[in-house]
């Protein structure tokens, strides 16, 4: 059908929104409560649009008309956009100079755009209480300008269901059930919710205070580890163009900042990798419970113990990376350099607010005084610490990362995207069956950012059925089959976030689909581009089995590198 | 036994159908897993104790396989749900235009005073609730509270004192 937007003539298909017809003619409409492929609510009216009656409509939930004749930008349109700017800036704390959104906020930027230069509207505000109780997401419910986008993540995309919206009129807010604190919730922390919320009210619990006591401390041992999927993030951060990678940048910086030694959290994913196909092969070798589902997903692992407590036997008893790293550094490393573990501070930097969750389980703890990980650090906060620090991350020169648990292959690196783990682990699970590597490494057929991603490879003479899945309301389907007995997988790897740990809660914000699709990207360059591709070539870690676990899925490899899991009760 | 105003029957508080059904017959009445039943089983809820306690408010999420946080929201969102027990007296205190000129703000706030509790609360002893209507159709008598079933129209502040102390007396 024929539209016309802005007097100039458009193609449109029945059932498209103005909105979705003037992105893709790159006509600028603003947006704040919409997100692409969710359930539009038109809640916030900013993307109104004038029709030829001279009616106002929200684009976002407006569909086409033959003949339709849409102003995007009309006096009429820009007023309206400017009071209703100017009626959410009333009901909101005008604190943008202490906010942790500040200089990256939606509202702020339309402020900008519609030249908003008084506060004119004056009147009551909304109350809320600050919840900070969980280990991991933060609320301000004064910031909240009610747009509903993490209320729509948490439950479309993530099916959980931690947040709604409660009470209404005036006294309307997002909170749990009970206007109870998070932690009291099935909430997994993936903080998708901070990624959608346009404004400061939700966030991640900072513990960058405890990092710096710990690094200005002179007896304390600071040692960092970075994850896979902050290397292609963190220069978004600082202007770099989306998917630049900057895995020699990151050791350089945190070594300027007093770190003491930097390990990569992709060697852990190796040794992951190493002691996950080892577990696979077993599984079926042994009659062993499958399909196998990976554990390495913090967020994907609550909700298991939330949802899905009976499934418990499906779940690789595999530490994730991060607590493989934590645990091989306060006990083999420990030991090798001969220092008390008791005075080493490991400092995660994660693309993940559950990770923050996961690292203090009382669990993971090899010494069973304090634990592995003692402060996890999201790639926003690493950000913050290096601008601190006066670090002017784009010049950094590139170094490496420390010995003896820094060298890492592409299979660590795939970590970090959907789809990866997968394939790094049926790389070196074909070697452990044949003795051969795969003639094709590149594992194609489950890259990529779609949600289910489903294969089949053949190993010797068996063919294994495999999927990865990512975004949680993904999996459901999976989990019943399982439940059910009518599962055909083999093996299945589960990430909480859409597309992986490269969307992960603690990225860069701004998110948006075209980054994430570079980050994806890089994140098989940084694999293409490594000499060793595979987790068994990995010498340091052929060297930490030789000389101090033993084997794959030994007694000390159980002891150290192996975990299980709780069921977990909430409202 | 829950006591509900009921606009269509001239201001006369009729019991709700249903009060005597228990609640494991509720969760037997309503087929597990579909969402559309909510608000009818959160009546029936309210229907036998009056208000929907915290448990049923988790049980009822879990029977039709929502989160307990889409419920609560629902519960919170219609005026006809509570959250929070009724007393033995429920006093209602008409908020209309015709109240208003009147002076039932200052009737309102003599009662909360007097009660120590705020409109929508019930004092911790159970004994009174105090809530606000829109309006209860009675202007010719302004200013109107209603207490339990009973109309107390062209009040004063002198009046609204004796009338608490009388139901304060009665228990």
């Amino acid at each position: 059908m024929n539209i016309k937007i802005n007097n100039n003539a458009y193609w449109a298909n029945p059932g498209e929104t103005i909105l979705q017809v003037a992105q893709r003619e790159g006509i600028k409409i603003p947006t704040l409560c919409y997100i692409a492929d969710l359930t539009p609510s038109g809640a916030c009216r900013i993307c109104i649009v004038e029709l030829s009656n001279g009616q106002l409509v929200p684009s976002c939930a407006y569909p086409v008309a033959d003949g339709m004749e849409v102003l995007t930008n009309s006096k009429k349109v820009r007023r309206s956009r400017k009071s209703i700017i100017e009626l959410l800036i009333a009901n909101h704390p005008q604190d943008c100079l202490v906010c942790v959104r500040n200089g990256c906020c939606d509202l702020q930027d339309l402020a900008a755009e519609y030249g908003v230069r008084s506060y004119r509207y004056v009147g009551e505000k909304r109350s809320g209480k600050l919840d900070l109780a969980s280990p991991a997401v933060e609320r301000d419910p004064e910031k909240c300008i009610l747009c509903g986008r993490c209320v729509r993540m948490c439950h479309e995309v993530q099916n959980v269901g931690a947040i709604d919206f409660v009470d209404r009129g005036f006294y309307s807010n997002v909170a749990p059930a009970m206007n109870r604190s998070l932690n009291t919730t099935a909430c997994v922390y993936c903080g998708q919710c901070i990624v959608a919320c346009p404004v400061g009210a939700l966030r991640e619990k900072s513990y960058l205070k405890q990092a710096w006591e710990a690094i200005n401390d002179p007896d304390v041992h600071v040692i960092a580890q970075v994850a896979p999927a902050v290397r292609v993030a963190i220069g978004e951060e600082f202007g770099m163009a989306p998917g630049t990678i900057s895995t020699g940048k990151i050791p350089a910086a945190l070594r300027r900042i007093g770190v003491n030694e930097i390990f990569d959290t992709n060697f852990a994913a190796d040794l992951t990798i190493m002691e996950e196909a080892n577990e696979l092969i077993d599984r079926i070798k042994n009659g062993g419970k499958l399909p196998m589902f990976t554990s390495c997903s913090p967020g994907w692992i609550k909700y298991v113990e939330h949802f899905y407590p009976e499934l418990f036997d499906n779940i690789s008893t595999c530490k994730s990376p991060q607590g493989m790293q934590g645990a091989m550094i306060k006990s083999y490393y420990a030991q090798k350099r001969g220092i008390d573990p008791a005075k080493i501070f490991v400092l995660s930097i994660m693309p993940c607010t559950a990770k923050k969750f996961e690292a203090g389980r009382p669990e993971l703890s090899v010494t069973h005084t304090a634990p592995d990980v003692d402060v996890v650090i999201s790639t926003r906060e690493f950000a913050r610490m290096m601008r601190l620090a006066g670090i002017d991350f784009t010049r950094m020169p590139d170094e490496g990362f420390d010995d003896p648990l820094g060298e890492a292959t592409g299979a660590g690196a795939l970590f970090g995207a959907s789809g990866g783990v997968m394939e790094a682990a049926l790389r070196t699970a074909h070697f452990m069956i044949t003795g051969k590597d795969m003639d094709r490494i590149d594992f194609t057929s489950i890259r990529g950012l779609e949600g289910v991603k489903e294969s089949s490879i053949k190993i010797g003479n068996a063919t294994l059925k495999v999927a990865a899945v990512s975004g949680l309301h993904n999996i459901d389907k999976f989990l019943e089959d399982v439940k059910n007995g009518k599962s055909k997988f083999h093996f299945i790897e589960v990430m909480a976030c859409p597309g992986g740990c490269i969307n992960g809660g603690g990225q860069p914000l701004p998110s948006s689909p075209e980054k994430i699709k570079k980050r994806m990207e890089a994140i098989y360059e940084v694999d293409r581009s490594l000499p060793k591709r595979c987790s068994h070539y990995n010498d340091s870690i052929n060297a930490l089995y030789d000389t101090f676990l033993g084997k794959p899925g030994g007694k000390k490899s159980h002891e150290l590198l192996h975990t299980h899991f709780f069921k977990r009760e909430s409202i | 036994m829950y006591i509900n105003y009921n606009p269509s029957r001239n201001g006369e508080l009729v019991p709700q159908k249903g009060n005597k059904m228990q609640s494991e017959e509720i969760y037997k009445k309503y087929p597990k897993n579909e969402a559309p039943n909510m608000i009818p089983m959160l009546q029936d809820i309210q229907g036998i104790h009056g208000y929907l306690p915290e448990d049923d408010i988790i049980r009822v999420a879990r029977h039709l396989g929502v989160p307990t946080s889409r419920v609560y929201g629902v519960a919170t969102f219609y005026n006809q749900f509570r959250l929070t027990p009724l007393g033995k007296h429920v006093i209602r205190v008409c908020r209309g235009t015709a109240c208003h000129v009147k002076g039932s703000l200052d009737i309102l706030q003599i009662l909360e005073t007097e009660l120590g509790i705020s409109a929508g609360e019930t004092t911790k002893d159970m004994q009174f609730t105090i809530e606000t209507v829109a309006c209860i159709g009675a202007c010719s008598i302004a200013p109107v509270i209603v207490i339990d079933d009973k109309y107390y129209g062209g009040l004063t502040s002198k009046s609204v004192y004796k009338l608490i102390k009388e139901y304060t007396k009665k228990d």
